[in-house]
Formats: C-alpha cells, sequence, structure tokens
C-alpha cells in the first residue's frame, strides 16, 4: 500500500461501501418486517382474534359449483383448500397447454407470406394483447355464455341428451369405463413403450445406416390407431349414461360449467398473443444466412426447419415463454371476478369471509402461487440448459 | 498445380448458362448472362459493388430464381422442379460470405448435418469423411467445439470443410475472405488454393486479385449485371480491353 491510499478513509473504500450498503437495507428490512409481524399480532390479540391452523380442521359449511373431488358443504376449510386448488391447477393446466398451442400456430402465421393468413393474426395479437384480461373474462362470461339460451328452450323436455350447449355450459354423457376397455388401456401404454423404443432403435440404424424410418407416423398409428381398432374389437367397452332433462331441469351427465370455460379461454387466449409474439421474434431472431446455407447443403426445408431453425429459436422463445406460464397461472386469480371456484374465489374468499383467519390464508394461498410459480420456473429452466448454445 | 486437366482440352461443360435475365422487381440485376463452365476450371469473378456478381453465383444453386435463360448445371436444368435443385444443390457446394455456420452445433456436427440427412450416410462413415475434411483445412483438433469458440479464419474453414463433405462436384464461393481480418485471410486463401490442385471446380467472387493471377484460368468481369469482359488472368489484368475494366482494375490495384 501506498502512503497516499493509507492516509484516504476507509469510508472511500468502495468495497467496504458496498457491504455497508447491503447491510444498512438488510437491517432496515428487517427492522419493518418484524414490526408489521409485532403489529398484527398485538392488533389481533386486542382484538380477540385466534391465530393458528386450526380451522383447516372446521366444517365450511357452504357448497362449491365445481370440484374435481368430491365435496359436500360438511366438508372442511382444509377440504375447500384442496378443491381450490385443484380448480386453479386444472384452469391453470388447461390453459397453458391451449395458449401454447395457439401462440405457436398463430405465431408462425404471422410470418405467413399469404397476405391474408399474416394480417389476421396480426389482428388477433393486436386485439387480445391490447384488452385487459379482466375485461376479456367478464366478454366471454357475461356476452358470449350467460346470454345462451336456457336447457328448457335448447334441450326438448323427458329427454336423454348425449351433447348440448346452454347457458348451463356444455353438457355431455357420464361414462364408465367397463372391464374389456383395460384391453385398450393396454395397448396404448405398449404402444407408447413402443414407440419409444422404436424412436431409440430408428436413431441407432439411422447412425449405422443412414437410412431413415417414418418413426411419427408409425408411432402415431400405434398410439392412436392401434387401441381404436382394439377397443372396437373388444366391444366397444364403454358406457355412456346421458344427461336428462326432466321437466324443469337438467340432470345427471357431465357439466362444463361456464365460468370455468370463460376462464380458460379468456386466460388462453390472452396469452396466446404473447406467445406468439414471443414465437415470431425467437424465428425471426434467426439469420436468414442460416436458412441459406442449409438449402445450399441440399437440405430440405422440413429438415432445415427441424434440425437447424427450431432448435435456435426455442433457444430464445423458452425464457420469456416461461414468464408467460407463470404470468398466466397468477392471472388465474383474476377468476374470482366470475365466481369461478378456484383457490382464491374458494379459500381466500368465501372460506375466509367465514373464519377470519386472513394471516393464515393469504400466507397459504401465497406459498401455493409462488411454489407453482418456483415449480415452473426450475423446470423451464432445467429445460433451457438442455437447449443453450455455447458462446464464445 | 499444373498437373490438372487442361480445360480446354476436356471441354466438358459442367455449368451451361444461356441468355439467363433475372430482375429483382423491376430492377434488371442479370442481363443477357451466357456463361460455360468445364470440369476443373477456376474462374474468378470480379466488379463493382452492386454489380451482381453474387445474385449470378447464388442463380447456380437456385438460392435466386432467374426468369429467363437457361441454367443447366451437372446436365439438370434448373427450373421449378424440386427434384432438379435438389440434385444440383447436392451437387454444388457454397461458402458465404459471413460463414453461416450452425452456431447450436459443433463443427463434426455441422459437418455431418447434410451428408447424413441428405446423402443419408451412417453416421461412422459421416463422421470419417468430415475429420478427413476438417484436417485438409487444418483444424481436426477443433472438431468438438461450438463455431463461437473458433476466430473467423477458423470458421470459414469450417465452411469449406462442411460444403466437402457433401463431395460437390462444383465449389461456389462468395466474398470468403472479405468478413475476416487481414491476418486470417491467408489462411483460408491457402485452403482454396489446396482445393483448387485437386482439380476441383470453382467460382470465386473475390477482389483478392493475388489469388485470381496464381489459381484463376479465368477472370471474368461484371459491371451492371452484365459480363463485360472475360480472359485468362495474365492478359486480364496486362491487357484489360473495356474502359470500365480498366478503370475497376486501377481502383482496385491501387492498395
Ligand atoms: N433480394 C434482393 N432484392 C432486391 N434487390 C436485390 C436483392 N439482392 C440484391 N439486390 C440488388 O441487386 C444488385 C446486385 O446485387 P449483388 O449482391 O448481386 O451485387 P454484388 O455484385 O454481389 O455486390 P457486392 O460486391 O456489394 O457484394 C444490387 O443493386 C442489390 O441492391
Ligand atoms: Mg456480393
Amino acid at each position: 500500500m501506498t502512503e497516499r491510499a493509507a492516509t484516504t478513509s476507509i469510508l472511500n473504500n468502495s468495497e467496504f461501501r458496498r457491504i455497508l450498503y447491503q447491510l444498512l437495507i438488510a437491517a432496515l428490512l428487517i427492522y419493518l418486517g418484524w414490526s408489521i409481524v409485532e403489529n398484527t399480532i398485538a392488533n389481533m390479540e386486542a382484538r380477540d382474534i385466534r391465530t393458528g391452523f386450526g380451522f383447516l380442521n372446521e366444517t365450511a359449511g357452504f357448497s362449491i359449483m365445481m370440484s374435481l373431488v368430491p365435496y359436500e358443504p360438511g366438508n372442511t376449510y382444509g377440504r375447500v383448500f384442496i378443491v381450490g386448488l385443484l380448480n386453479t391447477l386444472l384452469v391453470a393446466g388447461v390453459g397453458v397447454v391451449l395458449a401454447t398451442i395457439v401462440g405457436f400456430l398463430v405465431g408462425v402465421m404471422r410470418l405467413s407470406q399469404n397476405w391474408v393468413v399474416s394480417h389476421l393474426a396480426n389482428i388477433y395479437v393486436e386485439i387480445f394483447r391490447n384488452v385487459p384480461l379482466l375485461l376479456q373474462i367478464l366478454f366471454w362470461y357475461t356476452a358470449v355464455l350467460k346470454p345462451l339460451p336456457g336447457p328448457r328452450q335448447v334441450f326438448e323436455r323427458n329427454t336423454e341428451i348425449y351433447f348440448g350447449i346452454s347457458n348451463r355450459g356444455i353438457t355431455g354423457p357420464e361414462f364408465i369405463l367397463l372391464e374389456n376397455f383395460s384391453f385398450t388401456t393396454w395397448t396404448i401404454l405398449l404402444g407408447i413403450l413402443f414407440t419409444i423404443g422404436m424412436h431409440r432403435w430408428s436413431k441407432h440404424r439411422q447412425a449405422a445406416t443412414g437410412q431413415q424410418f417414418p418413426v411419427v407416423f408409425v408411432g402415431l398409428g400405434l398410439i392412436i390407431g392401434l387401441p381404436i381398432l382394439i377397443f372396437l374389437l373388444s366391444g366397444a367397452p364403454i358406457e355412456f349414461t346421458p344427461a336428462k332433462m326432466g321437466r324443469f331441469n337438467l340432470s345427471g351427465g357431465i357439466t362444463i360449467i361456464p365460468e370455468f370455460l370463460a376462464v380458460l379461454l379468456a386466460l388462453a387466449l390472452y396469452t396466446a398473443a404473447f406467445i406468439a409474439e414471443i414465437v415470431r421474434a425467437g424465428i425471426q431472431a434467426i439469420n436468414y444466412g442460416q436458412t441459406e446455407a442449409s438449402r445450399a447443403l441440399g437440405l430440405r426445408n422440413g429438415t432445415t426447419l427441424k434440425m437447424v431453425i427450431i432448435p435456435q429459436a426455442m433457444r430464445i422463445i423458452i425464457p420469456p415463454l416461461t414468464s408467460q406460464y407463470l404470468n398466466l397461472t397468477k392471472n388465474s386469480a383474476l377468476a374470482a371476478a366470475i365466481a369461478y371456484p378456484d383457490l382464491v374465489a374458494t379459500f381466500a374468499g368465501t372460506a375466509l369471509n367465514q373464519n377470519g383467519q386472513a394471516l393464515e390464508t393469504l400466507a397459504i394461498t401465497m406459498t401455493v402461487y409462488l411454489s407453482l410459480s418456483l415449480l415452473t420456473s426450475a423446470f423451464m429452466n432445467w429445460f433451457n440448459s438442455r437447449v443453450k448454445l455455447v458462446e464464445r | 498445380m499444373n498437373t490438372l486437366p487442361n480445360p480446354e482440352s476436356r471441354a466438358q461443360p459442367v455449368i451451361q448458362i444461356q441468355k439467363m435475365n433475372k430482375w429483382f422487381g423491376q430492377f434488371h440485376v442479370l442481363k443477357e448472362i451466357d456463361l460455360e463452365v468445364v470440369t476443373g476450371e477456376r474462374i474468378v469473378i470480379c466488379g463493382p459493388s452492386g454489380s451482381g456478381k453474387s445474385t449470378l453465383i447464388r442463380c447456380i444453386n437456385r438460392l435466386e430464381e432467374h426468369q429467363e435463360g437457361q441454367i443447366v448445371v451437372d446436365g439438370v436444368e434448373l427450373t421449378n422442379d424440386l427434384k432438379h435443385i435438389e440434385h444440383v444443390r447436392r451437387e454444388v457446394g457454397m461458402v458465404f460470405q459471413h460463414f453461416n455456420l450452425f452456431p447450436h452445433l459443433t463443427v463434426l456436427e455441422n459437418c455431418t448435418l447434410a451428408p447424413i440427412w441428405v446423402r443419408k450416410q451412417p453416421k461412422a462413415e459421416a463422421e470419417a469423411t468430415a475429420m478427413k475434411y476438417l484436417e485438409r483445412v487444418k483444424i481436426p483438433e477443433q472438431a468438438e467445439k461450438y463455431p463461437g469458440q473458433l476466430s473467423g479464419g477458423q470458421q470459414q474453414r469450417v465452411a469449406i470443410a462442411r460444403s466437402l463433405c457433401m463431395q460437390p462436384r462444383i465449389m461456389l464461393f462468395d466474398e470468403p475472405t472479405s468478413a475476416l481480418d487481414p491476418e486470417m485471410i491467408k489462411e483460408v486463401l491457402d485452403v482454396m488454393i489446396e482445393l483448387a490442385d485437386t482439380g476441383m471446380t470453382m467460382l470465386v467472387v473475390t477482389h483478392e486479385m493475388g489469388f485470381a493471377r496464381t489459381v484463376a484460368n479465368r477472370v471474368i468481369f461484371m459491371d451492371d449485371g452484365q459480363i463485360i469482359e472475360q480472359n485468362k488472368p495474365e492478359e486480364f489484368f496486362n491487357n484489360p480491353q473495356s474502359d470500365r475494366t480498366k478503370l475497376f482494375l486501377s481502383q482496385i490495384l491501387q492498395h
């Protein structure tokens, strides 16, 4: 150390300053957090509000219009949590799949040489991206699905109904898989296993002899075609119990409620507009020189897409795609606006209003969304690391 | 190098272009092009920027479409027939100014992709061929690296090896050294000179006049979408015929 450096104050040391700032901020945060907790506890004690998670075992007493597991008003708040969580997972899960399909389709359409196709895709993106999501949920629910005619107008009295759409949603038959159906199940499973094996075998054979094998076609035949054949041969072992239209009302069957459809459509179509933009940008970011080099080497367009363009585009697409999946999951909380019984509407809504345990309920609910987000991120990060490029 | 078959004696045209015209929209970019290339010939194409040099050689492997006239490569006429286009692209390799290597594949995978998917070669065979050509361009030790980890000169040599792995009969080069730092130009030119020594038919767009003098059998000068003048290198450089050629040479030979 030189004399000058030794004489300057330690406050001028950049390393020291950085640590000092971090310590100050950490101290501030701890103080804030602690004072909030202390305050809340003091307030709750003053007002005689009970704390703890015991309420999860108490009877809920209200009914829920849609549930993937058996539920009745006599069940506990804990059960309400499960029902709400599953409903959230269902709408978010189906929403992610649907948004991905529509998004990739529209994104590729936007790049089409065909003027009509690319402009249709463009209009789609501009509309769905720029209207607030809450408005879109209300639109599908109040303007499209609810004004549909009621069951009494749609269905004749005393008939069996196999398929129908009314303001009660989509109605279909209940189905029971008979014993013989296991043949079909096994065929599907074997088909999948066989296709995986075939994929490996074909890769090895191509490496060894250069010959290619139409894995996709044969695989589809094995996983879809053959099971259909077996299904028919084993006597179509599914028993359908149709819904019944009585004198006044529908009963039986399976109904997909309009609340679910409205939230699903809104979430999927809204997110798809963003995904379409991500896909378009990802493909456009690939230099045209890549296509030209592939062509000059004699690669066909399909091979170019599969081996050159898509692997590179995916690397660009995946990180923003992840954040769209996270957005969709979090946005599903808006379902509460039309009373779709998701986690927020049931557990953090009706249940909370009854039991009043806001701190615990909100902590649990927030933890759920946080965990869902972290899990999605972790999965997508893992996936991304598999397709990443080695940079210079 | 002079053990090569004399092109004149073995007049077997592998590229025949007759009265070819091409437009980009309204813009007449190539005008009445007539050109015959025989097997083993090494042609250098030069001319001012925008004169249509790139477009001309890109028509030969159908990266660009011509509108009038005829282009026959390796006995196959280039039309909209995809089978014809595929045949020609298998026989014609191309090296680009900006290399256009596939950044997500290793050097070796860059070289084996087309042989595996187009020539349907077994992987082991494709890899053996690839290593042979990587040795010829003097970078076998980089086979497992990715393009982004290589220098420009190394990348361009990989691009040459990648084309050669398809074992083409004709190689097209579009300004292969003009995106390179000066110290890397020589390593690429050396590889091209060695390639010429093997008897490869080559069409090279370049402003490297030293390369033209030593390697080319014929130098073509283009301006304004036309072939203005073509000659053997000595004649071309020492005794240019048209004023435009003289002007161009005086500009380019100044430095
Ligand atoms: N895809 C295209 N669409 C429209 N015009 C084009 C296109 N490609 C090239 N041109 C035009 O055609 C002319 C010839 O282009 P080309 O690239 O063949 O020239 P070049 O002789 O290779 O020039 P350079 O030495 O700059 O590479 C130029 O005026 C260029 O602007
Ligand atoms: Mg050019």
